[in-house]
């Protein structure tokens, strides 16, 4: 390249690193706009459930003006449901199942992720992939193998039998989380622990749970999610109202006959939906502290 | 308090990969001993087959007199301090101390007794409340230093301790790490591919190498007698100059003849020893201390000749001239106050009594 080229190139150069603050500027438009859109694709469901529980039967059915406006707000939906009985015992069997879910996953996958992570043993590592790809199979396929299962084992129709179920759903996946969460704690730490004077029982509960403490709260957080939410499980499993959870006593009880009882529905779904929204503003908060003080520096 | 024997040590890793290859090493009560040696030289795994984090291929190995080959590291009664420290991120620096203690369930007194004692020793008695992500580098290394101490196990073994720290900070704990031996007086085992650490805190040093024990020695020894090439060159900063060489029986005399026709006269107190190799190909190797400017040109065996000097690096209390010679660079070590200047030729002396004669094949110093 001669002189005169590379002299004729610098004031593009310049030109570039000049217009930092005008990408910068790009890129925070873009992020707004994008994160805009997200929030109204995401919001615009719950927002809508909300305006309908506060009108009355008659207001939902009526056709006429924008559905987006309340003219009579009423809380008698939120009334009525929340002095319906059956709509307890649905919140009681997700909370008793869900509970016990996370209880179950959280042991076995701590102590399976520790064993994957740590203890080196013939095909430990064949055994982690495997349990990954467990959790690729959709539930759907799942069912009818598991309603056998299910039935052999007495439990058909009732909530205990969902809480036998869900496990295959959560554990392998939050054992992969903690996997990855336990591999990137230093080796050096149980070596420490090991010549300190630790058994393998021991370096788990001084060491590695409180170490980990932010990649359990982030596997509770998944297997109390996927306990909470679960549709098809129950759906296939229970049909008596006194043994469903919340996700299907909801839309199937509040319907009576062809008459969809919308503005209970809406209550309804916006009452089950608050448990998952109180874990998350309160354990998020945990989690993101958790990671930011890396915890994990040596 | 014990000693540490390690006999015919072998770690293989799969595919018969040899990291360690049979070596024998006997370390005394209280002695402080530094494995050192370039990165794969089979230092660190000795370190932790004497822990127990590795087991041992073949071999023996014994603290105390108790051989310990199926002994899990817990109940070794060692102590080990990692390079990048290992504390535990959800304790207080006490609790990081106490932890080995309340595990072997020493009474609250007792651990509160040693735990301030440590703390005094390391002057770490402000931090013990803090979390380590609280700490600085040099104070986690203290508490590392500290969880070892209040065990008041046989042997501490360390493990590159000084690596993750600054320049500075390295030489202030080097001085530490040896006041708290001499304090302490515990058997040390200490890993480092710094050689000066090594040179400066050993009571003795193994230089390893390709998983080989080269020499080991006090290091005043290893530095004067060298007994290879390897050590020759590894031990000292800056390292040994080393030129291809030919030793010549001349008129009576045993010469020296370096490759730009330079013959250098054997001294007569070490003809003897360099008679064998009359004739052959050597590697003469000395020194940058041993090669100065003309100065005590009354004693024996002092060769003069003339270089042109390439780089002159002054340090404040020497400075260092590198020049060429036949491909190879040599450095020499200057007063400050003696002139000199790239491209400008200069005398230098370099004093034979220090020379050192190295077998081209077996690597040995002659």
């Amino acid at each position: 390249m001669s002189t005169s080229t590379a002299t004729r190139e610098m004031p593009d150069i310049y030109h570039k690193a000049g217009s930092l603050s005008s990408e910068r500027r790009w890129a925070l438009w873009t992020a707004y706009i994008s994160l805009i859109f997200a929030a109204i694709i995401f919001l615009a469901p719950p927002v809508y459930m909300f305006i309908t529980s506060l009108k009355t039967s008659a207001e939902v059915a009526n056709l006429t003006g924008s559905p987006w406006l309340v003219r009579e707000p009423t809380l008698e939906n939120y009334a009525a449901i929340l002095g319906n009985p059956t709509f307890l015992v649905f919140f009681w069997n997700s909370v008793k199942i869900t509970v016990c879910v996370v209880l179950i996953t959280m042991v076995i996958s701590t102590l399976a992720a520790f064993a994957l992570a740590r203890m080196r043993f013939w095909g430990s590592q064949a055994l982690a992939t495997g349990v990954f790809l467990t959790y690729l199979i959709p539930e759907t396929l799942l069912f009818i193998p598991l309603y056998q299962i299910v039935g052999g084992l007495g439990l058909l129709n009732s909530s205990w039998g969902l809480v036998v179920v869900y496990p295959t759903l959560t554990v392998p996946f939050c054992t992969w989380i903690m996997i990855g969460y336990f591999a990137s704690i230093p080796k050096e730490l149980d070596e420490a622990a090991l010549i300190d004077g630790a058994s393998w029982s021991q370096m788990l509960l001084k060491i590695f749970i409180p170490v980990a403490m932010p990649g359990i709260i982030a596997a509770t957080i998944f297997a109390f999610t996927v306990s909470w939410a679960a549709f098809v499980y129950p759906t296939a499993f229970v049909t008596t109202p006194d043994e469903m959870p919340l996700t299907i006593g909801v839309v199937s009880q509040l319907v009576r006959a062809d008459t969809f009882a919308w503005g209970q529905i809406m209550a309804g779904a916006l009452l089950a939906a608050l448990p998952p929204v109180i874990v998350y503003a309160f354990l998020m908060d945990y989690y993101i502290a958790g990671l930011t003080a890396g915890a994990t520096k040596g | 308090m014990a000693e540490v024997s390690v006999r015919k040590v072998v770690k293989a890793y799969e595919g018969n990969v040899q990291a360690v290859k049979g070596i024998d090493l006997e370390i005394a009560d209280h002695e402080f001993v530094v494995l050192v040696g370039p990165s794969g030289c089979g230092k660190s795994t000795t370190l932790r087959m004497i822990a127990g984090l590795e087991e041992i291929t073949s071999g023996e190995i014994a603290i105390g007199g108790t051989v310990v080959n199926d002994i899990p590291p817990r109940d070794r009664d060692i102590a080990m301090v990692f390079q990048n420290y290992a504390l535990y991120p959800h304790m207080s620096v006490y609790e990081n101390m106490a932890f080995g203690l309340t595990l072997r369930k020493f009474a609250k007194e007792e651990i509160a007794k040693r735990v301030n004692n440590a703390a005094r020793i390391l002057d770490i008695e402000a931090l013990l409340q803090r979390k380590p992500k609280a700490l600085s580098g040099g104070q986690r290394q203290r508490v590392a230093m500290g969880r070892a101490i209040v065990r008041d196990p046989k042997v501490f073994l360390f493990d590159e301790p000084l690596s993750n720290l600054d320049a500075k900070l390295r030489v202030q704990m080097r001085t530490e790490i040896k006041k708290v031996h001499q304090r302490v007086r515990t058997t040390t085992v200490y890993v480092t591919h710094d050689q000066v650490e090594a040179m400066t805190l050993a009571d003795r040093v193994v230089v390893m190498n390709h998983g080989i024990i080269e020499q080991v020695g006090p290091p005043q020894e290893l530095y004067h007698s060298p007994k290879t090439r390897f050590v020759a060159g590894f031990i000292g900063s800056p390292a040994m100059n080393f030129f291809p060489a030919q030793v010549e029986n001349g008129s009576g005399a045993l010469r020296v003849i370096l490759p730009n026709g330079v013959a250098l006269p054997v001294p007569t107190d070490r003809t003897a020893r360099y008679q064998a190799m009359a004739g052959r190909e050597v590697i003469f190797g000395i020194r940058p201390e041993h090669l100065t400017e003309p100065k005590n040109l009354d004693r024996d065996n002092i060769a003069v000749f003339e270089v042109t000097p390439e780089v002159i690096e002054p340090m404040g209390m020497e400075t260092l001239v590198h020049f060429w010679m036949q491909g190879a660079e040599i450095c020499a070590r200057i007063d400050p106050t003696t002139p000199a200047e790239p491209g400008r030729p200069m005398q230098l002396a370099a004093d034979l009594n220090h020379m050192h004669l190295i077998d081209v094949q077996s690597g040995r110093v002659l």
